[in-house]
């Protein structure tokens, strides 16, 4: 049971971070439709940003924890939000028109774009930090010597997740910005024609996700203490698949996919065996998507007539 | 097809004047990771061949001619290994230290034995490399089999009656290394509880070490680079466990302690003694110390490398690779961390495998067996 309940927080830990990247995945695709292949790598920037500021505040002499994260979390947030704007103006605007494949094909070039651009500017060896928020709690004392234990690291991960989750849900059904972004997901002509200001809105759309992967970003450095510039790739891999398991274009759906991408993952190397917890993984992904095409909370496309 | 035509020219042109520049000096190279995850240690290698050309260059070069370095990328990867070595072989390269990782090293010396290119790996531990027979083929390090019997024995005699597992990434040096260190503990009549692989490049490996930690294992011996490596200790760490990590020769770089902060405190790995402390190599170190750089791990073994080649072509009178081969394993060379020499298939004949610990301040330093 001990054993359980310490695979379950393992499990919940990387869910979070598969599912936080994943919300990024979902919102692209509810509003314009096309899969943001760049979006892992717009995380990975998230990381090494948080990480630059980490060193630059370390340097300045600071040592406050709370200060150095917040202003971490506020710097990686803002500026990967404008490598995101960035990114939707110049590889995807330009195509929005144009055949489905187009936007698609140049999310995947600008992908190596930025895993390129982040390798030469920072070179290619792997980023580690100290641990920065350290300590942890014994929950359960077993009777075998096996004690559950929860770091205050995992917790600020998973707690992050669900307050983002929470804010972003209620942005999107709630706000005057959630009610555009809706209605250009419904039928961008429409929208506009009654006054719906379209690019600026999906503008809003690809800099909220890229905020958001940036807070990813930041949790990972944190909790894995290092970055380098491959780590979006696997992540961004793992994290759309989680955005399709739980049913794409939907918020909670992400979020759910991620846990269940996660949970998956760590309760196969738990039980069975490390070395196919990946395949575990993806073969659940193929049975849903077999039995539920839409996946987990997914809504069926309805053909606008 | 004008433009192209001028290309054409153009190229033909720059590859001219670089065979041109080429024809004064006596190219070499030196092959590894100098990206990608394992990029500390293509760094080494680098350090430790620029120092090496320099002081050969420096005291009149080899048979008359000034060396020039040319620095090939694997990435770890075997297909940009073998693309490295094709691309060297056709550029006419007789000699090539590296690569670093056993499944580079491996694939790129069946292209060098192709292209005529002599391959010495200052790093690469899998007895593969060697065991093919390859005309082409020597090192300055290692093996696995005898760097597993080592850690093996240590295990043995200091985990008597604890719980092992071990660990592997499924790459040619870790599975390798993994295979042999449980044979060699077998051997010594302690059975493992654990065997287990994860991927090269995860990063959560927090289901393992749970798993380790329901176990109750004392030691986990991982078959693997330093990143994984370091990522296992400080999630265990995070875990509340003590379990004792112990690795094998890719452990020999600062980076590892910069990952693991503190929590490296304890972790054990074999390696050749270093090489930094041998009396052969003082000048030398002072040299790479006046630079800035700390010569650990595998930079003054590249050093060596190319040592090894440059005495054997002197002696040999040649830079012809077949001919440089046959002098390297006939002969004995003086080299950076001491003397070496070769049996038959490119092994060197005297291997010794010490065993290290890390520190808390980030250090590693020898351990010095127990009663003997």
């Amino acid at each position: 049971m001990d054993y359980f309940a310490q695979q379950l927080i393992n499990g919940l830990v990387l869910g979070s971070i598969y599912g936080l990247i994943a919300i990024g995945y979902t919102m692209v695709y509810g509003i314009v439709g096309m899969i943001n292949f760049a979006h892992g790598d717009i995380f990975m920037i998230g990381g090494f940003i948080a990480m630059i500021s980490f060193l630059v505040l370390i340097s300045f002499g600071l040592t406050a924890v709370p200060v150095i994260l917040l202003v971490m979390l506020l710097v990686s947030m803002a500026i990967t939000a404008l490598y995101g704007w960035t990114v939707e103006r110049i590889a995807y605007r330009p195509l929005r028109h144009s055949f489905r494949l187009a936007p698609m094909l140049s999310a995947i070039g600008m992908s190596f774009i930025l895993s390129n651009f982040a390798q030469v500017a920072q070179g290619a060896r792997v980023k580690p930090i100290p641990p920065i928020i350290t300590g942890g709690h014994t929950l359960h004392e077993g009777a075998t010597g096996f004690n559950v234990q929860l770091s205050n690291i995992q917790i600020v991960v998973v707690v992050t997740t669900m307050v983002l989750l929470a804010l972003f849900t209620w942005l999107v059904s709630r706000t005057r910005l959630g009610r555009d972004m809706r209605a250009c997901e419904q039928d961008q002509t429409m929208a506009a024609l009654l006054g719906v200001d379209v690019d600026r809105t999906i503008s809003f759309t690809f800099v909220i996700g890229a905020a958001l992967a940036a807070v990813a970003g930041m949790m990972y450095l944190l909790y894995y203490g290092l970055v380098d510039f491959f780590m979006g790739f696997v992540a961004g891999i793992k994290a759309f698949t989680a955005a399709v398991l739980g049913g794409i274009g939907s918020l909670p759906g992400a979020m759910l996919g991620g846990l269940a991408i996660g949970l998956i993952e760590t309760f196969w190397s738990a039980y069975f065996s490390v070395e196919y917890k990946d395949v575990a993984a993806f073969s659940i992904l193929i049975v849903v998507l077999i039995f539920l095409p839409t996946g987990l909370l997914g809504r069926p496309e309805v053909e606008k007539v | 097809m004008k433009s192209l035509k001028f290309i054409g020219l153009a190229l033909g042109a720059s590859l001219a004047l670089s065979t041109a520049a080429l024809a004064q000096d006596t190219p070499i190279g030196v092959a590894g990771p100098m990206t990608g995850g394992e990029s500390a240690f293509g760094r080494q290698m680098k350090n430790g061949a620029e120092q090496a050309v320099a002081d050969l260059n420096a005291a009149g070069g080899v048979l008359g001619k000034k060396l020039s370095l040319q620095v090939g990328d694997d990435a770890c990867d075997p297909k940009q290994a073998r693309s490295v070595a094709e691309k060297f072989a056709s550029a006419k390269i007789p000699f090539v230290a590296g690569h670093y990782c056993s499944s580079s090293s491996i694939p790129a010396s069946e292209a060098y034995a192709e292209g005529n290119v002599l391959q010495i790996t200052p790093a690469s531990t899998n007895p593969v490399f060697t065991e093919r027979k390859l005309w082409n083929v020597a090192r300055v390090c290692g093996r696995d089999d005898q760097q597993g019997a080592i850690a093996g024995d240590y295990i043995a005699k200091n985990f008597k009656g604890k719980n092992v597992a071990i660990l592997h990434d499924k790459t040619t040096y870790g599975k390798g290394l993994a295979d042999e260190t449980k044979k060699a503990l077998n051997k010594a009549g302690v059975t493992e509880k654990m065997f287990e692989s994860y991927n090269k490049g995860d990063k959560d490996f927090t289901a393992i070490v749970s798993r380790m930690k329901r176990d109750n294992i004392d030691l986990v011996y991982v078959g693997g680079y330093h990143q994984e490596s370091g990522l296992l200790v400080r999630q265990m760490r995070d875990q509340g466990m003590k379990t004792a990590l112990m690795a094998g020769d890719a452990l020999a770089d600062k980076e590892f302690a910069s990952i693991t902060g503190p929590a490296g405190e304890g972790t054990l790995f074999t390696f050749g003694p270093d090489p930094r402390n041998k009396p052969t190599a003082k000048a030398i170190v002072e040299k790479f110390k006046a630079k800035g750089i700390d010569p650990e791990g595998y930079t003054l073994y590249t050093y060596a490398a190319i040592q090894v080649w440059a005495q054997a072509a002197a002696k040999a009178g040649t830079i012809d690779p077949k001919k440089v081969m046959a002098a390297i394993k006939a002969g004995t060379w003086d080299t950076v961390i001491g003397k070496i020499s070769y049996d038959a298939k490119g092994d060197i004949k005297v291997i010794d495998y010490v065993v290290y610990k890390w520190d808390a301040k980030g250090n590693y330093a020898e351990i010095k067996a127990k009663g003997s």
